[in-house]
């Protein structure tokens, strides 16, 4: 394609791009290091219907004069990047020094908000990326070997949990497992004890989310590998037949190359996707136990004091772990094609 | 024939916000616009409806009322001239709005158009008329007296009797005799401000946005909240109002502490198992820590008026809110609704709680602007302590950090 020609083919997307994605972008950076000015209060006395009290309130007019002045806010740098609620410099180190060996430094570093989510986040997108994967490939795999009048209800069942809206899906697990509820009470049973509940204890719960971010997920895989699946050559897989190659060996050695630039695909979209992870928390109440980075900027802008600045920082340390993460895998992508090209 | 047809394709269309003001009474407007944004219960739809009932041919109302209004209100009456003209706010909720200087001082408005409001609906702060209310909220207790006088204990009036109660229903066989909404996040907040404010407690020093929670009030507020747990269901860090409502109805806990605004759901009978409903007693919230007053906040609900709308439409929505709390919106429906602050409001049993609570002198939810910064972190780090994973100091030092923190950002701390 010549180049002028394939500009004039990527120029609506790039412009789309550019609107939505870059520019918001740009817009969470220059949030994130301005936060409201300094709030002018003074106290006084208000009345209501169950008497009066001593209070204070925000002098709105010289606080206004404040912000005429710089309607962008104070601009404080990296303050809020470095605040005890995300990076909290001050804190690790602080904690550094006071404690005697890893394993308390650690818990005391996990006990900071921004360091809690980012485990759980991490732990969940490094269990639900893989496990859906290897689930999906599985189902592809055996949808795959059924005779062909079987395929479609097996396609549509396969599929469920990706067509039940996650919330919908989410609260009927909820329902399940709850102490009532017949998971629940098949636990409680089993284990003899009537105050275990997954709601109750983090890392059951931890547990419940990734199995309902696994079964939630999978279905994509699945429906990727088995379009792949469809496009295995198949005179290769009756010569390697031919040749004496067991059901295992054509696996390995024909059907996986062949699928791996899939896998690649895959692996991105997935990371992305489970470092975002925030529906079920929301929908499990799991806010208890699991927190997500997602989740911090919903609650910052939920509050009734809405912390913009800080929902900010977070959005633009969010991006950030996703380049990290991702970067291996578009090196690996990166230089396969600068070597077949 | 053309314009009937457009009539009514037009009120076809705006049917869905607007009423269609059949009852046209004179609420004194001239002309003007009016539009209201508030919470979905039963009781601001009655004095929206009312309040619906001044629309005329020059003067229009409408109505925006969403579980979501504290996200809306905001942003819709910042603009100039302002979505909204009126919002229906809470004691909490009302703070946003004039810290932003969105909502006007009513003064003028009163003396021109409403001397008959009482003073006491009046919310003066700092000497301006900033809402009048019209309804009071709280949370106390309910208590089934079927199940309380079969284990042989009266109605608890404080915490300790409460869970001396509790120990006793459960020895007869109910697993977890006591309900309430600890669903991490806001509601577990709320849990800890009606404790804590019971005990004596306050929140700031005096005068300032510094926190004052980390002393024995604290420590005292976060134990009595986890020796109270020990009766819930385990699944209590996920439960809110609807729950723990469910929970109760289903008669799987004796005695509750909940929203005075569900009495009237809870005590109507549906959806409830039977002998609960009927067995229901709706009482003041129990005192703390031999205080002798409820240990719960008073919640008020108020409307008030835009800044940034024409004068003429700042007397419409006085008028037509006016109208929509007037006396005479108490019928025998209404009545039951809410705890009323309008003349002529008689309590009916499911008021009982909210009034004997406003009797014993309970204290009503802070109103300092940085309030809400304090319930958020409340709200976010209470869970760790009950669930047994770090003591009561550490909980009560996590709560100030992470309140420091939002309130620096905010500006209200250096």
């Amino acid at each position: 394609m010549k180049h002028k020609t394939f500009l004039w083919f990527i120029l609506p997307s790039a412009t789309a791009m550019l609107l939505f994605i870059a520019l918001p972008i740009v817009s969470v950076l220059i949030q994130s290091v301005y936060a409201p000015h300094e709030q002018v209060i003074r106290e006084v006395e208000s009345c209501n219907v169950f008497g009066c009290t001593k209070s204070t309130i925000i002098d709105v007019e010289a606080t206004r004069a404040l912000s005429e002045g710089a309607p962008m806010g104070r601009f404080v740098g990296a303050g809020i990047f470095t605040d005890r609620s995300h990076l909290a410099t001050d804190e690790i180190a602080e904690i550094w020094s006071a404690s005697p060996g890893v394993g308390a430094f650690l818990s005391r570093v996990m006990n900071l908000p921004f360091y809690g989510a980012l485990a759980f986040t991490l732990t969940y997108t490094a269990f639900v990326t893989p496990l859906s994967i290897l689930l999906g490939f599985a189902i592809a795999l055996s949808v795959n070997a059924i005779p062909r009048l079987l395929r479609g209800p097996a396609i549509f069942f396969s599929l469920l949990p990706m067509i039940v809206t996650p919330l919908v899906g989410a609260l009927i697990l909820f329902w399940m497992v709850d102490a009532r509820g017949i998971l629940g009470a098949v636990l409680q049973s089993m284990s003899g004890d009537p105050d275990l509940s997954i709601k109750a204890s983090t890392p059951l719960m931890w547990i419940m989310l990734i199995v309902y971010g696994v079964w939630a997920s999978a279905p994509f895989a699945f429906v990727v590998y088995y379009a792949g699946l469809q496009t295995v050559p198949q005179d290769t897989l009756e010569s390697a037949m031919i040749d004496g190659a067991t059901r295992w060996q054509r696996l390995r050695f024909v059907i996986i190359p062949h699928l791996l630039p899939l896998t690649t695909f895959l692996l991105l979209i997935k990371i992305m996707d489970n470092f975002r992870v925030f529906e079920p928390i929301v929908s499990f109440n799991a806010g208890a136990h699991a927190k997500s980075l997602s989740y911090f900027i919903y609650s910052d802008l939920s509050s009734t004091n809405q912390l913009l600045s800080s929902a900010a920082a977070t959005s633009v340390l969010t991006i950030l772990g996703i380049v990290v993460l991702l970067s291996p895998v578009i090196i690996r992508t990166w230089k396969s094609f600068g070597r077949t090209a | 024939m053309t314009k009937s047809i457009r009539g009514l394709a037009l009120s076809a269309l705006l049917g869905t916000t607007m009423f269609a003001g059949a009852a046209y009474a004179d609420c004194g407007i001239s002309a003007g616009k009016v539009s209201i944004i508030g919470n979905d219960f039963p009781a601001i739809h009655t004095v929206v409806n009312a309040a619906a009932g001044c629309a005329t041919g020059a003067v229009e109302v409408k109505s925006n009322l969403t579980a979501d209004h504290q996200k809306l209100n905001a942003p819709g009456m910042t603009a100039n001239p302002a979505e909204y003209t009126s919002a229906v706010v809470a004691s909490s909720s009302i703070v946003p709005l004039m810290s932003a200087g969105l909502i006007r001082p009513l003064d003028e408005l009163i003396a021109a158009h409403g001397a008959d409001i009482p003073k006491s609906q009046l919310i003066t702060i700092d000497g301006k008329v900033m809402a009048v209310a019209f309804m009071a909220n709280a949370q106390h207790l309910f208590y089934r007296k079927d199940l309380l006088e079969a284990a042989g204990v009266a109605a608890p009036a404080t915490y300790d009797e409460l869970l001396a109660a509790a120990e006793k229903i459960r020895a007869g066989g109910m697993a977890t005799p006591f309900c309430s909404t600890y669903k991490a996040g806001w509601n577990l907040g709320e849990e800890f401000v009606n404790t804590y404010l019971g005990l004596g407690g306050d929140f700031f020093k005096p005068g300032t946005a510094e926190p004052a929670i980390n002393n024995e009030n604290g420590v005292a507020a976060l134990e009595l909240m986890k020796a109270l747990t020990g009766y819930m269901s385990p699944d209590y860090l996920t439960f809110d109002s609807n729950i723990a409502t469910a929970e109760y109805e289903a008669g799987n806990c004796a005695l509750m502490t909940l929203w005075g605004s569900r009495a009237g759901a809870l005590m109507d009978g549906k959806d409830s198992a039977p002998g609960v409903a009927e067995n229901t007693v709706a009482a003041a919230a129990p005192s703390a820590g031999g205080n002798s007053f409820p240990a719960t906040t008073l919640w008020w609900d108020g409307w008030t008026v835009a800044t940034n709308i024409s004068d003429e439409d700042a007397v419409a929505t006085f008028l037509a809110m006016k109208a929509g709390t007037a006396p005479s919106i108490l019928t025998a429906d209404t009545m039951g609704q809410a705890v009323w602050l309008l003349d002529g409001y008689t309590p009916s049993p499911e008021a009982q709680g909210i009034s004997a609570s406003i009797a014993g002198g309970a204290r009503p939810y802070p109103m300092e602007p940085y309030m809400g910064a304090m319930h958020t972190a409340l709200g976010d780090n209470i869970a760790d302590f009950l669930a047994g994973k770090e003591d009561a100091a550490q909980a009560l030092a996590d709560i100030e950090a992470a309140y420091v923190t939002a309130a620096k950002e905010s500006g209200f701390l250096q």
